[in-house]
């Protein structure tokens, strides 16, 4: 699977780092970090969220500066001040987040980046080039609104790859990729790796470092807890690295399929925005005591139909969606939340929770008990019941009082969590429940769920994680370009079915899918009342 | 060289420390100025700053100063907290100064035996009502076609403005009054009642404080005010948790509205005593001043009120003392809001040092 690494040992290391540190006020980002990454070497740095990678790779890409430590550039002492020296120097990185401009082409993006002297021409066979060596399909003279995630993914890596660099950083380059999309990536990385560019691959997925990466270095709180060569390392060997405990498992239930809960019919939303992907004609049901997942690469429309769930888009036609067969298409959230229906959403901070809010005053954002007459708060209730979402979903914060900004992004999707299981929602809808989550508390987030579901709640799941659906779910849909497949029960689905269905290519083959799983077909009876 | 690094979280020091140093910025440019002026830098400031402090009389001028402020402000807060930016503040002042002079002109006209007493909260709903009205067509345009409520409400001060010259030229004007644009004095029963024999200030000083406390009570301690303040600092949780964005606009339009209303008709039935085009001397805009100074925050309002109603007194002790343009308060209010805003940036940056290279 992996090949070897063309490592001369005689070679001086292509980065060296030793003793690095890094504090931020009274928390060590990095503690005496030493990191060594051999020229042509696939090296993957592991590590919980909060683990300290991000910094790390900061300090090597110029954009921190250390406050002790040694970097090494091929053999040489180097101090890297900016982004703009590190380039210089050979470093290139592709972002998780895509620095692309929407309207400009893929050849004047590239551009953009490059000294003004070149030709655009030139720019776009140098494209055209750096994309037939490496097998990446990319046309330059397309505006980059009409790119998918993974076509995106590839402007920045072509642009990256331009630089000729010696040493190149990806940082989670999978998290927006179909498994398809994955293996095609590694074949790319590890041809580039042949020609002996270092690549230094940031990752929290075990299986994708194992078959990629010739060596790991793993951290946790900031320190390096080992080094490893990752294939011969089992999925659980190096969890215990990143986390130094074995990995919590998901204890779980036959779901006890209930009533119908939240029905979707044909659900169709052109867009608001030229950028938004416009919903054609979705259909689903969550049934109380079931989790159902949405799988897809993100930008396929999930944004889109959460909003039209969630009540923050209300323009769907009344009837298109339904809770307990009453038509709720055109309430607005909070009326929504009434009838039961409960929304967690991805981005915290600034939707989920008021940043410059306590955690107290964001309890009412989607709370109403300690509210009293003439909508007077009850301050003494609010104090109290927060506390106790506190506690029970042992959220690290300064008290009631905190911020919703000082929590960690971990702690703050406990404490949002928390808010919406602890109100016994009938409905509830999760989006990327446990993202950036650290393990431990992405496995209480995921038992939370599950409990729910064995409570009775019907559960709607919209991730971009496979394992956290396969892990979870009872059936699965996957979303791509505004439409939804058809429903196959998890026990039945293969990640290279998701994979295809993610290509948006479903139909015969899905309905026999669909067949294939006797009593938990998608095709639930219609409801008394309604139209076929 | 000094670089800015961002905070990981805001310095609440700062947040306290911000405004005073703000202020003592504005206190070193005002010095440099009366120095290019040819003026002595310290009896300038003593002018300026503490001349409007001495004895009862300067006391209750700052206070019929910082009344109109108060109350124009702490509307303004409450708006911008909602992310709705109504800077009209002086055109709804007016409005609220035309209907409660109007209704003081019909009293006075009539020659109604009204009781001072009973008069007072006339007045008050005249106001409110006029500049809240004024203000709902800045609500109406924007809920109804999403026309920017900063043009709108600012352009609606020029139209009031006209309104107004219109009404004390024309209709409303003193037949005896040698064809100056002003209205007869109004009657002795319409005026605000004094809180001290002898001295300009009245009522609407209490009636402000009262409104600070309630404004207090309002955005911290119900529902509908905490509601209001989501929309302004993230738009997307108001929309995820379904607080009306429509109701945001309405509210803080009205209640700013009206709180500017009630200002105009306290001047006009103040220390006016009849309708003038020059009513307001920009207390609305400056009103907007004091909203930011005082951290939107109603308590911190009535402490900025205080400090550019210093100004505004010592702009006119600068002018009759030393013989310095009254302009000079706009510069020093000018700066004092440039000084807030840049000491602002130390809530959420720390300053460092460092050699360049």
């Amino acid at each position: 699977m992996s090949g070897l690494p063309t490592v001369t040992p005689a070679a001086a290391p292509r980065l060296r780092l030793e003793r690095v540190t890094k504090r931020y006020g009274a928390v060590v980002a990095n503690d005496g970090v030493a990191l060594t990454v051999q020229p042509g070497e696939i090296h993957s740095i592991l590590g919980e969220n909060g683990a300290g990678k991000s910094t790390l790779v900061k300090i090597i890409y110029g954009a921190v500066r250390p406050d002790a430590g040694v970097i090494e550039w091929n053999g040489r002492p180097v101090q890297i001040r900016s982004p703009h020296e590190a380039r210089h120097l050979g470093v290139a990185m592709v972002f998780q987040h895509f620095s692309l401009f929407d309207t400009l082409t893929v050849a004047e993006n590239v551009w953009l980046g490059l000294s003004r002297r070149v030709p655009l021409r030139a720019v776009v066979d140098g494209i055209r080039a750096k994309a037939a060596e490496y097998g990446l399909e990319l046309e330059p003279d397309r505006a980059v609104h009409t790119l998918s995630v993974g076509e995106r993914q590839r402007v920045e890596i072509v642009r990256a790859l331009l630089a000729e660099p010696q040493l190149l950083i990806l940082d989670e380059p999978t998290s927006v990729l179909t498994p398809q999309a994955v293996e095609r990536l590694f074949v790319t990385l590890r041809q580039l790796a042949a020609t002996g560019c270092s690549i230094l691959y940031i990752s929290h997925k075990l299986d994708e470092i194992r078959a990629l990466c010739h060596q790991c270095t793993v951290l946790r709180g900031g320190r390096v807890t080992g080094t490893c060569d990752p294939t011969q390392e089992t999925t659980a060997s190096l969890s215990r690295l990143m986390i130094g405990a074995e990995p919590p498992r998901l204890v779980r239930r036959e779901s006890e399929r209930g009533a119908l809960a939240l029905r979707v019919r044909d659900l169709s939303l052109p867009r608001l925005d030229r950028f938004d992907v416009p919903l054609e004609r979705v259909s689903l049901d969550v049934h109380a005591g079931e989790i159902v997942g949405i799988a897809g690469v993100s930008g396929n429309g999930q944004q889109e139909l959460l909003a039209a769930l969630s009540g923050e888009d209300p323009r769907a036609e009344d009837g298109a969606v339904r809770i307990f067969d009453q038509p709720i298409g055109r309430l607005h959230s909070a009326a929504r939340r009434r009838l039961g229906l409960h929304f967690i959403p991805e981005e915290r901070l600034g939707r989920g929770a008021v940043p410059s809010l306590s955690l107290a005053s964001n309890l009412l954002l989607t709370r109403r008990e300690s509210l009293r007459r003439f909508g007077w708060i009850d301050r003494g209730a609010l104090r109290t019941q927060t506390s106790g979402i506190i506690e029970r979903f042992n959220v690290k914060s300064g008290g009631p009082g905190a911020a919703a900004r000082s929590l960690s992004g971990g702690n703050l999707q406990k404490y949002i969590v928390g808010r919406e299981i602890d109100a016994v929602p009938k409905v509830l809808i999760v989006a990327q429940p446990t993202w950036g989550v650290d393990v431990g508390a992405a496995a209480q987030i995921r038992g939370e769920l599950l409990a729910l579901r064995d409570a009775g709640c019907a559960v709607l799941v919209v991730s971009e994680e496979l394992d956290e659906l396969f892990a979870m779910t009872d059936r699965l849909h996957v979303i791509s370009k505004g439409r939804l497949s058809p429903s196959i029960a998890t026990e039945a689905a293969t990640v290279e079915l998701v994979g295809e269905w993610m290509s948006g290519l479903w139909g015969e083959e899905a309905a026999g899918a669909t067949a294939a799983a006797p009593g938990r077909a998608a095709g639930a009876p219609p409801a008394p009342g309604e139209a076929p | 060289m000094i670089r800015l690094e961002a905070r990981t979280a805001p310095s609440q020091l700062m947040g306290v420390l911000s405004p005073l140093l703000a202020f003592a910025t504005t206190m070193l440019v005002a010095g440099a100025i009366f120095a290019a002026l040819g003026k002595d830098p310290l009896q300038g400031l003593q002018v300026f700053v503490l001349e409007p402090f001495n004895g009862l009389r300067a006391l209750s001028e700052l206070g019929l100063k910082s009344t109109p402020l108060i109350l124009c402000a702490l509307g303004l807060a409450l708006s911008y907290r909602s992310n709705v930016w109504n800077i009209g503040a002086e055109g709804q002042f007016l409005m609220g100064a035309i209907a409660g002079g109007g209704l003081a002109l019909w009293v006075t006209t009539a020659e109604l035996a009204i009781p001072k007493l009973a008069f007072f909260p006339l007045l008050v709903v005249a106001g409110a009502l006029g500049g809240a009205a004024w203000a709902s067509i800045v609500a109406l345009l924007r809920d109804r076609f999403n026309a920017n409520e900063i043009l709108v409400s600012l352009m609606l001060v020029y139209i009031a403005n006209l309104l107004l010259s219109w009404l004390v030229f024309g209709p409303w004007k003193d037949p005896n009054g040698f064809n100056f644009p002003q209205t007869v004095s109004f009657a002795a029963n319409t005026e605000v009642p004094r809180l001290i024999p002898g001295m300009r200030l009245g009522w609407g000083l209490p009636v402000a404080l009262l409104a600070a406390l309630a404004m207090w009570l309002f955005m911290f301690r119900t529902y509908r005010g905490m509601q209001l303040q989501v929309g302004g600092p993230a738009p997307l949780a108001a929309r995820y948790a379904g607080f009306s964005s429509r109701a945001a606009i309405w509210t803080t339009l009205l209640v700013s509205g009206g709180l500017a209303g009630v200002a105009g008709a306290f001047e006009v039935a103040g220390p006016m005593g009849q309708l003038t085009p020059h009513v307001s001397s920009g207390y609305g805009f400056t009103a907007i001043i004091v909203a930011f100074v005082g951290r939107l925050h109603p308590l911190g309002t009535i402490l900025a009120s205080l400090v550019l109603s210093t100004f505004l007194i010592g702009g006119e002790l600068a002018q009759s003392r030393l013989g310095l343009p009254s302009a000079l308060t706009g510069i020093f209010q000018g700066v004092l809001l440039l000084a807030l805003l840049a000491c602002d940036t130390l809530v959420q940056y720390r300053p460092r040092w460092s050699r360049s290279s």
